[in-house]
């Protein structure tokens, strides 16, 4: 099913490949995300998740394949260039300098009027993105040290909206977080969704993959190991595509479906 | 009151606080979170002129004000290119041999070899810029730690300020020159003095009305008029008294001038334009700024260059003050009084945070202490002791500030 592209993505990927060396990373990955999606990437600890994420975010270029955003094909040689072309990426890390506050942080590198900071309209524009994002940050001036995990998790995925991008892509965005902090992302998840953007959330927790994916996709040692729509997949099935019992899954399901139907 | 609430006032979990009081209350809850900003500085400065006075009633009389004031202009630039390296979390152990290499550079194209003065200063600053522009290569291209490649820095240029002095071992500036009479002689007119403290309070309250207005404009809260005033009154009663108590003897000198002129400039370009901003990040938290596309190794060099074109313009300065350049021209405790200096002054030995005035502060502390005991008639050994302690006792109340500031989660 992924090898025809759907009509209506923003991003696809198709075959691609890259190695490390002799460690086959990515091995004929095909991808597909569509405006006001959010696609789930799991897959086990060196499943190639991360690389994925670096082949879209410039970090990384692919060895072969294709990608293709807006229906034009496109290179991503490096990190500014995935941000002209509106892909936006926020690590796993988050990369905030702690000493600066909420404003500084947001804007960092790309202040307004170099020789003479518009403060004041950095600051709109900060309450603006947050509002935005329905974010609880009580005070834009304070250093994001004293922020907790999930607001400044909500800063760094402001700070990736800063350049109007199409495709979002979160690396394990709630790895750290308690359970108000996850809500909380999950919510900033439906409110990028709401927005229209793509949105590619790479994750560990089932629970967070049920609760706001539309499309789960399952890597497994670097290859596609099936795509399922989340609302006919069980965390079972999602779980043995992730570990490896997969093509009994993929076959299972459509054997119990045609069964279902004869 | 307002209807419609600022927008960066509406969550309900703000307290408002407005007004002188509200102001207080800030400084308060910051500094018990381990941002203290200039208190320590301020509480440090009043503790040791109120000894010193007691000790020597001359101390804080006008004569030995004014003194200090110039002493301190030389050192007091070398630290202000201290505080931009620790800014970004290293360190230059080289200024005081910079220092003393630009001195001789400077005595000897001016006065051996006839060059225009303002050709023999550029020299001396081209050739320091040059120093800290290879430091960041090392620094950029090796990775090695810039305390060794500073330290081998001191060393060498060392050697290289004995090798320019030749075997005179000391060139003497021709007292009429205009560098000297700038360092010793130049006093401000009374009047312009007061003219300077005028126009600073007006130009603090002018910015303080726009920046307010602005804000108001957008819908952002803003500090009142009133407390904006207040401000510009408070400063301009302490500068006036300064003025006038300096004036009752030689006066504001120009080299002092200078001095509070490049912490200005400092103060703005690290506060107000996307460089300082870029400072503050590498010093925060390096790989964050380079992934937010500042160029890096360009910051470094941009600090590695600026600090020892600091330390150059402070070895001049030094040299006019004495009228010569000789061996010991930077050094002795010139470099640890300009570190001193800019730690005492709130700059943090774990980079990111710091501001120009804290040189400023930091180095009149230094001054005091170190003219305090000359006073005292107390020999360098004891001088040293002392600013040893008191730089220990600075580096100590940083890092309990950053554990404070870590346990408040605002490290
Ligand atoms: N920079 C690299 N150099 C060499 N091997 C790498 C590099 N990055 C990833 N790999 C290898 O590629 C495989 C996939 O890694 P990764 O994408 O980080 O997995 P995941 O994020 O899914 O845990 C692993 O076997 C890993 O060792
Ligand atoms: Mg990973």
């Amino acid at each position: 099913m992924s090898a025809t592209q759907q009509k209506d993505s923003v991003l696809s990927l198709r075959g691609i490949n890259k190695t490390f060396g002799a460690v086959a990373a990515l091995t004929d990955i095909d991808l597909d995300v569509a405006a006001g999606q959010v696609v789930a990437v799991v897959g086990d600890n060196g499943a190639g998740k991360s690389t994925l994420v670096k082949v879209l975010s410039g970090v990384h270029s692919p060895d072969s394949g294709t990608i293709t955003f807006d229906s034009k094909t496109v290179d991503i040689p490096s990190p500014a260039a995935a941000h002209r072309l509106g892909i936006a990426t926020v690590f796993q890390d988050l990369a905030l300098c702690e000493n600066l506050n909420v404003i500084q942080n947001l804007f960092l590198g790309q202040e307004l009027r170099p020789l003479r900071l518009n403060e004041v309209a950095m600051e709109t524009r900060s309450w603006e993105l947050l509002r935005q994002l329905s974010a609880k940050i009580p005070s834009v001036r304070v250093p994001v040290a004293s922020l907790s995990g999930g607001q400044r998790q909500t800063v760094a995925i402001a700070r990736s909206l800063l350049g109007d991008p199409k495709i979002i892509i979160l690396d394990e965005p709630t790895a750290a977080l308690g359970v108000a902090q996850t809500a909380e992302v999950l919510n900033l998840v439906e409110r990028l969704r709401e927005n229209g953007l793509g949105v590619i959330m790479i994750s560990h927790n089932m629970a967070d993959v049920k609760a706001v994916a539309d499309t789960v996709a399952v890597l497994r040692l670097g290859r596609n190991n099936g795509v399922f729509d989340v609302n006919d997949v069980s965390v079972e099935d999602i779980i043995a595509a992730i570990t490896g019992a997969t093509d009994n899954v993929v076959s299972q399901r459509r054997a119990r479906r045609k069964e279902g139907l004869s | 009151m307002t209807t419609t609430l600022a927008t960066d006032r509406q969550d309900e979990r703000l307290q408002s606080r407005e007004g002188l009081r509200g102001a207080i209350t800030d400084v308060i809850e910051r500094a018990r979170g381990g941002d203290l900003g200039v208190i320590p500085v301020v509480v440090g400065l009043v503790v040791i002129w109120a000894v010193l006075q007691v000790l020597n009633p001359v101390f804080l009389s006008s004569t030995n004000l004014v003194n200090l004031t110039l002493e301190s202009a030389a050192v007091g630039v070398i630290a202000l290119g201290i505080v931009c390296v620790l800014l970004v979390g290293e360190i230059d152990l080289s200024v005081g041999s910079v220092s003393g290499l630009s001195g001789a550079v400077l005595a000897v194209l001016f006065v051996d070899k006839g060059l225009p003065v303002w050709a023999a200063i550029l020299a001396a600053v081209a050739l320091s810029a040059a120093i800290g522009w290879v430091y960041a290569q090392l620094f950029n291209r090796f990775g090695v730690p810039s305390f060794v490649i500073t330290l081998a820095g001191l060393l060498a240029f060392l050697g290289l300020q004995l090798y320019v002095l030749g075997t005179k071992g000391s060139i003497n500036l021709p007292f009429d020159s205009a560098l000297v009479n700038f360092a010793q002689l130049a006093f401000v007119p009374q009047w312009l003095s007061y003219t300077f403290a005028v126009v600073a309070a007006a130009g603090l309250f002018a910015s303080g009305h726009l920046h307010a207005r602005e804000r108001r404009r957008a819908g952002l809260s803003a500090r009142t008029t009133s407390m904006l005033a207040v401000r510009s009154i408070a400063l301009l009663a302490v500068l006036t008294f300064v003025v006038w108590y300096l004036g009752q003897t030689r006066g504001v000198g120009w080299m002092f001038v200078l001095f509070v002129a490049m912490v200005l400039v400092m103060h703005y370009l690290l506060s107000r334009t996307k460089w300082g901003r870029s400072v503050y990040a590498v010093g925060g938290n390096v790989e964050a700024a380079r992934r937010a596309g500042i160029n890096v190794r360009a910051v470094y060099t941009s600090v590695f260059m600026l600090c020892s074109s600091f330390a150059a313009v402070g070895g001049i300065l030094a040299a006019a003050r004495l009228a010569a350049a000789n061996q010991s021209s930077g050094a002795g405790d010139v470099n640890l009084n300009a570190i001193a200096a800019a730690v005492i002054g709130g700059t943090s030995l774990f980079g990111g945070r710091g501001t120009a005035f804290g040189a400023l502060l930091g180095m009149i502390v230094i001054q005091s202490i170190s003219s305090g005991l000359t006073l005292l008639n107390l020999d360098s050994s004891i001088r040293f002791v002392v600013t040893g302690v008191v730089l220990l006792l600075a580096v100590v109340v940083d890092s309990i500030a950053r554990k404070s500031r870590t346990s408040h989660g605002r490290a």
